[in-house]
């Protein structure tokens, strides 16, 4: 029992931070999930502050019912990790942005079936058959971050990642 | 400063907090599965907006209230929403005109606030106004539609306008409060923010092949806590669970 307190506060003192950075790699977003977290671009930063670890997460969109989950989601891989002094802070400033979605994450996004964000405000190309001959079903797709579109080539539905 | 503040706050949150209301009762009724979705997504967005707006009322207040005790535990008198967001769905052509009114009111006022001297309320526009944004985008594409479309939908966007616009003018409408609030650089003068509105929302009026009223009249009292009887029937409905069984959670 002392000796798991000991590695738990040693742990807290001298955290790895790039260490922290690809346990959060490990998390998935819990309505895409083969984006991790980080991936997405809402972890802000990694911070060590006087003995506990910071992390800051920003939300996607305010009303996006994910964040409360996500914030709980970095909390347990953080425990999981024998940490345990340790904050999830939400930070609204800067807004967070679609372009803060890796590239891997643009990859991953487009591979599973959602075409990534562009900034011209429209999908490039339809993610099952390539084609650009697309058109607009609705501006919100299944979540808020999403809208809906469909390809005019294969005829397949598909959802759109939102610019914002 | 703080209790002009806190006034404003509520006025924002509570205007998010009922639109979004009326918006949800649409969840699994609209005309279309899309519309549904997309009807259910901006409810989503404008509740999630309550909570900010709310959420730093209640932290400037410094009474420990949180945006659910604010939402849950008030009488209508203490709402202070503007009337038109309280105003019944109708048929689908009046849900979206009054989302239209709104947006644009929400994209002036947010433009101003987003150079706000107050930094909380700095970040939480700067973060909503790009919702906003997109919701003026997807009710003004519509409302032009609709106008702009078949005879039938002509007249009901029409019909939906006229009944709305005695509802228009207390969103410009001056409070003893925003004085103090323009006076510090924190929040314009709602009278401040007509120009802008007319700029934007007037030739999207005329795209959509929509007259706008003549009649300057206009309803008020929102603000102050004094509503129409429909509000009354909102919070019966959304308050009901936090009323019978205080303090029950998920
Ligand atoms: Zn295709």
């Amino acid at each position: 029992m002392t000796v798991m307190t000991e590695r738990k506060q040693q742990a807290v003192s001298e955290p790895d931070l790039q260490n922290v950075w690809q346990w959060l790699e490990e998390v998935p977003d819990p309505e895409i999930p083969v984006l991790s977290l980080v991936d997405l671009g809402v972890i802000r930063s990694i911070e060590a502050q006087g003995g506990e670890l910071v992390v800051a997460v920003s939300p996607t969109y305010s009303g996006c019912p994910a964040t409360r989950i996500i914030h709980e989601d970095v909390a347990a891989k953080l425990r999981e990790k024998g940490l345990s002094a340790f904050r999830v802070e939400a930070v609204l400033s800067p807004p967070w942005s679609s372009e803060w979605i890796s590239k891997s994450g643009r990859k991953k996004l487009a591979a599973y079936g959602i075409a990534p964000p562009q900034a011209s405000g429209k999908p490039k190309a339809c993610p099952q058959c390539g084609s650009a001959q697309l058109e607009l079903v609705s501006q919100f797709g299944s979540t808020p971050c999403k809208a809906s579109w469909r390809c005019l080539s294969c005829l397949e539905p598909f959802d759109y990642f939102k610019c914002i | 400063m703080d209790k002009a503040l806190f006034e404003f706050l509520c006025r924002m949150g509570d205007n998010t907090l009922v639109l979004g209301h009326r918006v949800s009762e649409w969840c699994g009724h609209a005309p279309v599965l899309e519309e549904d979705i997309a009807l259910a997504n901006m409810s989503l967005d404008l509740i999630g907006q309550t909570q900010l707006w709310l959420g730093l009322a209640g932290e400037i207040e410094g009474k420990g209230r949180s945006a659910d005790d604010f939402a849950y535990l008030r009488d209508a008198f203490d709402f202070r929403n503007l009337l038109l967001v309280e105003q019944p769905n109708g048929d689908f052509g009046k849900t979206l005109m009054r989302q239209f009114l709104f947006d644009g009111f929400q994209s002036v006022m947010l433009e101003q606030l987003a150079i706000s001297k107050n930094e909380r309320v700095r970040e939480i526009a700067q973060k909503v106004a790009k919702e906003v944004s997109y919701h003026l985008e997807r009710s003004s594409d519509l409302v032009v539609r609709l106008g702009d479309g078949s005879q039938e939908s002509h007249q009901r966007m029409q019909a939906a306008l006229e009944d709305l616009w005695p509802y228009v003018g207390e969103m410009f409408l001056d409070e003893a409060e925003d004085a103090v609030l323009a006076d510090a650089g924190i929040a314009p003068q709602p009278s401040s923010l007509k120009t802008a509105w007319d700029e934007l929302m007037l030739p999207l009026l005329g795209k959509a092949c929509l007259e706008v009223p003549e009649s300057g009249y206009f309803q008020k009292g929102g603000k102050r806590g004094t509503h129409s009887e429909h509000l009354g029937f909102i919070l019966a409905e959304m308050q009901f669970l936090q009323r019978a069984y205080p303090g029950a959670t998920w």
